[in-house]
């Protein structure tokens, strides 16, 4: 009897708000892989999870702050990364992590998520990046790869998407990846990472939206995940502004850059808070 | 560290006055996007946060700014930012999620004329119903309006206690002229302050509902950290602060919100009443009006005309008890405020026929004078 329990428990259970399951999730969607790889890496990392708190937007990988059974903020659509800076800047003692959609991050939030990076807001953004509007039904986003089909964009997507690695880089961030969910130890390490390092991070997620998305440009699930086995290439420290988004010439993927720079809150108490410094210096 | 209560006799404008009222209440962040003429608000907050532990950030925009606010706050600081008409448009959206999700912050308006880019230097209270009703969807919000550099320092600290203990955002809605004017300002001794904080859970941890309102109707407060494991979302929810897409789960999400302030009006509604005793024309007029109106009382009363003043300080919720039991007995009632008729028709609304309501107002751009004041009592005796 006791083994049945046991097997019934999920190792994530002490992590799940297990009394909100069934999520809302559709079946082959990437968003809950991104989400059970960010969890696990908050186990593993073993950063105190009592502070550890999950801020995310709206969209349905915005819903991630709502399984987690952390102290978690479902927000604004677009303002969970000021909403986040808040939080760290109030209570640096808080690791702050931003679980949200790529509509979501750089659509609506797109100009934060730039000022978060150029001031380097020691924070950690998951980007659940599948190509368009997941919750609203499929409409084209600023990630909708050019001549992808959404319901706006019917005949063809006739603009350009981001690079999102490259313009965290760009930015200023202090750690770049890209996975995708079909590469779950990496990305879990590389979430992982992230926690533990100081500053701006952040992780694009590559994950297929059958519903929304693959139905209307021939994406089985399975076809997705196939191209993120056949086609990607794993090439850590290549240049963010040389990594590849693109289903037939390939995808790339890795850790792009990790440097550790000042944070907004020590250049803050360097700059702005100079008799506090003098204290410090005599109290050594 | 320097001290956060900077007592004595002092000098200052309004938007100074507001800084120091709000490090004296015990606010630690200020996160803000510079505006005429609010900005003095953030450049001194920017000055002397760092000196009292807190912590000042220019954010991109005022939609980040109130979102910082409301990060800030649910991490534990006493949060405010402060802004004019183009930016509390831009706050909207975030002020709904700190009323849904009950964030204690202040959120201070400096009014300039609009709509738009309208008339950035100069005067106006035409934000009086964007203040009520700015955001989407049906709430009541808590707005006080100061009439003077001193009230800018005394009803800030004000703000706060009302938006933590009842953890509502709580608006000041201040002018151009106050904002900008210079008078003397005393800041009393720090133990003479003695502000409130937003009510603490208790009891285990596991079991803490962050939703479920204690005895006065407002719910302790967890912060994040604190190991309660809360879940804190602008959908509509329950009291577990889990979201339920039901008519019946927002019935009772609107009734906790709107309870709280209902049953609270005596601790939150403040006026003040000039030469009411034996009036028989009524002035209803808040924030830099109330100061016109005032010198048109004792300039009507020289007159013969039995005036008197009911100024606002807390504009929302509406003091509507008031108005109703002065326009029983009253010839009428006379709104001063400089726009086109906004509080006016709150005025119109409660006095309900009893007595004729008239408004002294213009489109913006400057103070209203006693004389056109007393132009009106005039027409009305
Ligand atoms: C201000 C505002 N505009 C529009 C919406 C509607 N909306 C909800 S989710 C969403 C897009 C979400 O896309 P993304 O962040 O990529 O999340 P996904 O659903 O794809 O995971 C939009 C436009 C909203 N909630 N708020
Ligand atoms: S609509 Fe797309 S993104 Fe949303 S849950 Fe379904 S598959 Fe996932
Ligand atoms: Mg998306």
């Amino acid at each position: 009897m006791n083994k049945t329990k046991e097997r019934n428990e999920h190792p994530l259970d002490e992590l799940l708000r297990t009394d909100r399951i069934p999520h809302i999730w559709c079946p082959g969607c990437g968003i809950g892989t991104a989400f059970s790889a960010s969890l696990v890496a908050m186990k593993t990392s073993a950063i105190d999870l009592q502070k550890t708190v999950m801020v995310s937007g709206i969209g349905c990988s915005g819903r991630g702050a709502g399984y987690i059974k952390l102290d978690s903020y479902h927000t604004t659509h677009g303002r969970a990364i000021p909403f986040a800076t808040g939080m760290k800047l109030a209570n640096p003692e808080l690791n702050v992590v931003v679980f949200s959609g790529d509509g979501d991050l750089f659509a609506i939030g797109g100009n934060h998520f730039i000022h978060a990076a150029r001031r380097n807001i020691d924070l950690t953004v998951v980007c659940v990046n599948n190509f368009n509007y997941g919750m609203t039904g499929g409409q084209a986003a600023a990630t909708t790869p050019c001549n992808a089909r959404t319901t706006t964009t019917p005949r063809g997507n006739p603009e350009t998407p981001f690079n999102l690695p490259f313009m965290a880089f760009a930015a200023g961030a202090s750690y770049v990846a890209r996975w995708t969910i079909l590469h779950t130890r990496d990305l879990t390490k590389s979430v992982e990472e992230a926690l533990l390092r100081r500053g701006f991070s952040f992780i694009e997620v590559l994950a297929p939206c059958p519903t929304s998305y693959g139905r209307r440009n021939k994406q089985k699930p399975l076809d997705t995940l196939k191209a993120y086995q056949e086609r990607t290439v794993i090439k850590h420290a290549c240049h963010p502004a040389e990594v590849q988004l693109d289903f037939e010439r390939g995808i790339t993927l890795g850790k792009f850059f990790d440097l550790e720079r000042p944070t907004f809150l020590d250049m803050y108490d360097r700059t702005c808070r100079p008799q506090e410094r003098i204290e410090k210096s005599e109290a050594v | 560290m320097k001290p956060a209560v900077l007592t004595g006799e002092h000098f200052i404008t309004g938007d100074v006055a507001c800084a120091e009222g709000a490090l004296a209440a015990g606010c630690r962040f200020f996160a803000g996007y510079p505006i005429t003429p609010a900005t003095e608000v953030a450049e001194h907050m920017a000055v002397r946060l760092p000196d009292v532990g807190g912590t000042y950030i220019q954010m991109e925009d005022e939609i980040a700014s109130m979102g910082a606010v409301l990060g800030a706050s649910c991490a534990g600081a006493k949060s405010m930012t402060a802004t004019s008409g183009p930016g509390f448009s831009l706050m909207m959206e975030n002020i709904g999620l700190a009323i849904c999700t009950e964030t204690p912050c202040v959120v201070v308006n400096v009014q300039r004329a609009g709509p738009s880019t309208g008339l950035p230097t100069l005067a106006a209270q035409g934000d009086m119903m964007q203040a009520r009703w700015g955001s989407h969807g049906h709430y009541e919000i808590i707005t006080l309006a100061p009439s003077s550099p001193q009230e800018m320092f005394y009803l800030t600290i004000t703000a706060f206690d009302l938006s933590e203990t009842y953890r509502t955002p709580v608006l000041i809605m201040s002018d151009e002229v106050i904002g900008h004017l210079s008078e003397r300002v005393i800041i009393p001794e720090a133990n003479a302050i003695k502000p409130r904080s937003r009510p603490k859970p208790k009891g285990r941890k596991d079991r803490f509902k962050p939703f479920q309102p204690g005895p006065n109707g407002v719910a302790p407060m967890a912060i994040a950290g604190e190991g309660y494991g809360i879940h804190v979302t602008g959908l509509t929810h329950d009291e577990k602060g889990y979201p339920v897409m039901t008519a019946e789960a927002q019935e009772a999400m609107l009734a906790q919100l709107t309870g709280k302030i209902h049953r609270n009006l005596e601790d939150i509604i403040r006026t003040e009443a000039y030469r009411l005793e034996d009036a028989d024309l009524v002035i209803v007029s808040y924030g830099v009006s109330a100061r016109s109106s005032l010198a048109a009382v004792d300039e009507a009363r020289q007159l013969g005309i039995k005036a008197g003043l009911l100024k606002l300080v807390t504009v929302w919720p509406f003091p509507e008890e008031r108005v109703r039991a002065l326009a029983e007995r009253v010839k009428g009632l006379v709104t001063v405020e400089i726009n086109l008729g906004q509080i006016h028709l709150e005025v119109q609304r409660c006095a309900a026929g009893r007595a004729p309501a008239m408004l002294v107002g213009h489109a913006g751009g400057a103070v209203i004078p006693p004389e056109r004041i007393i132009e009106t009592l005039r027409n009305f005796s």
